[in-house]
């Protein structure tokens, strides 16, 4: 828990035309922390995410990664756009996962895993192909090297997605609701994955509605409402102890739910 | 039936035939560079260079190709442009078919999935990695048959050229015409050399379709 927090958020505002979805949210990740994000749909668990890579601006306050501040910079008292270039080189080290995979359906598995590789990276392309089958071997997927996205189920495209992240070797991984498309006995392959990198170690920030996943693999739960933080700690000080309306309210929405 | 006036003017339909598909080639590659670098300006979020590009694209669909040539060719001395025939008519047709290949790559952004976009922007690509790597893939199984037509339209319109005394099909014919009388095998030689070239070009955007869709069908 020392040094430099992997993210800081601090203060963070965010609106769509006249609908502020984020009130103020402060969120400090600590390396090798597991911090799943729950809360009710519309609450900004996703726009929150999309900030900490820049995916979505965010108007006031601050977010830095490993002490830098993403997205702008500011100079005197003035806030500017970050370039472009000083942006991509920040969100070469943020994985990010997404609900719906977002392959690319023109290259094969192997590809889409070794493609970052070689043009971002700049590797030459038979180190690229090797790192990739390395990394689909991970996910468990290296008999589908040459398969395309659609000839694959949703949870191995979501796996094949989670190597084309890793192969770049992010110092952080941002999960976007990783497993709420695919049919439910897909979702444990991919949680299994998630799993396994948490146990090596990894900065993980999950969206997610799986309270199981959150119990036994979040360090902490953050939970959002209406754009706010409304609990944060572990996972049993948030879903067994606190004593926060909204929260106890979530929870019973989702036991009344799973339960037959 | 006179077929023997093909012995004698082969020479000139082949040459005829040769600067239809020289205008044709040059003028498409011309239209759809102007046209893709239209669609990528627009794309820019800067409300006057939005404004006039559209204002152009509506002016130059708006006028017939007739007009536009006659304007290059006959009005451009007047700003100093003076071009030789066969020059304006490349430049005129790539003008000419831009406004339409803008649109069409336009809807081709469009049609590219957010999400693909964003994954690479995830990963730290730059714009024009993503350009090339992740949207034109994307796009052109959309577009290329809109292309192909596109194609298809102005290897017709090479037609118009011979108004200008382009000395492309049409100006070879009137004068075989004119100095044969043999008005019917040469409109016959004319339409079957045109709809070579069109056949060709079809299945040459049946090729391109193939090939931009051969992921789908790979097993």
């Amino acid at each position: 828990m020392s040094g430099t927090p992997a993210v800081e958020m601090r203060d963070v505002h965010k609106r769509f035309g006249k609908l502020e979805v984020l009130h103020g949210v402060g969120l400090t990740v600590h390396r090798s922390d597991v911090v799943c994000l729950i809360g009710p749909s519309g609450s900004g668990k996703s726009t929150l995410l999309r900030c900490i890579n820049f995916m979505e601006s965010y108007d006031s306050g601050e977010v830095r990664i490993d002490g830098r501040l993403i997205g702008y910079r500011d100079e005197a008292g003035r806030r500017r756009p970050m370039p472009g270039r000083d942006l991509q080189k920040m969100r070469e080290s943020i994985g990010m996962v997404f609900q719906h995979f977002n392959l690319w359906p023109h290259m094969t598995a192997l590809g889409n895993v070794a493609e970052a590789l070689v043009r971002v990276r700049k590797l030459p392309q038979a180190e690229a192909t090797g790192r990739a089958r390395a990394m689909l071997a991970r996910v468990g997927l290296s008999d589908k090297e040459t398969t395309y996205p659609a000839r694959l189920s949703g949870g191995q495209q979501q796996r094949v997605a989670i190597a084309r992240s890793l192969a770049m070797e992010p110092k952080l991984m941002l999960f976007d609701e990783p497993t709420s498309a695919l049919d439910p006995e897909l979702v444990g392959e991919v949680l299994q994955v998630m799993r396994s990198l948490a146990a090596e170690g990894m900065t993980m920030i999950v969206v997610t509605h799986e309270m199981g996943f959150a119990v036994s693999v979040a360090t902490r739960i953050a939970f959002l409402d209406r754009g706010r933080i409304a609990a944060d700690g572990t996972p049993r000080a948030v879903l067994h102890e606190s004593e926060e309306p909204r929260v106890r309210q979530f929870l019973q929405t989702y036991h009344e739910r799973n339960s037959f | 039936m006179d077929f023997s006036v093909y012995l004698q003017y082969w020479p000139k339909l082949l040459s005829g035939f040769g600067e239809t598909l020289l205008c044709w080639f040059a003028g498409a590659a011309f239209g759809i560079a102007l046209g893709f670098a239209i669609a990528l300006l627009r794309r820019l979020n800067i409300k006057p260079l939005q404004w006039l590009l559209r204002a152009i694209i509506e002016v130059v669909r708006g006028t017939p190709f007739l007009i536009q040539l006659y304007l290059l060719y006959d009005g451009g001395p007047a700003i100093g442009l003076k071009l030789q025939a066969t020059q304006a008519g490349i430049v005129a047709l790539g003008i000419y078919g831009s406004a339409y290949f803008a649109e069409i790559f336009r809807a081709g952004f469009a049609a590219v999935p957010v999400g693909q976009v964003e994954a690479a922007q995830s990963l730290g690509m730059s714009s024009s990695t993503i350009l090339l790597r992740v949207r034109l893939p994307a796009m052109l199984v959309a577009i290329v048959p809109a292309l192909t037509n596109m194609l298809i339209i102005l290897s017709k319109e090479t037609v118009v050229l011979s108004v200008i005394t382009v000395p492309e099909l049409m100006y070879q014919m009137q004068s075989m015409a004119a100095e044969t009388f043999a008005a019917f095998e040469t409109i016959l030689a004319m339409a079957l050399l045109y709809w070579l070239m069109v056949e060709a070009a079809s299945r040459l955007g049946r090729a391109a379709e193939w090939r931009v869709t051969a992921y789908m069908r790979a097993a």
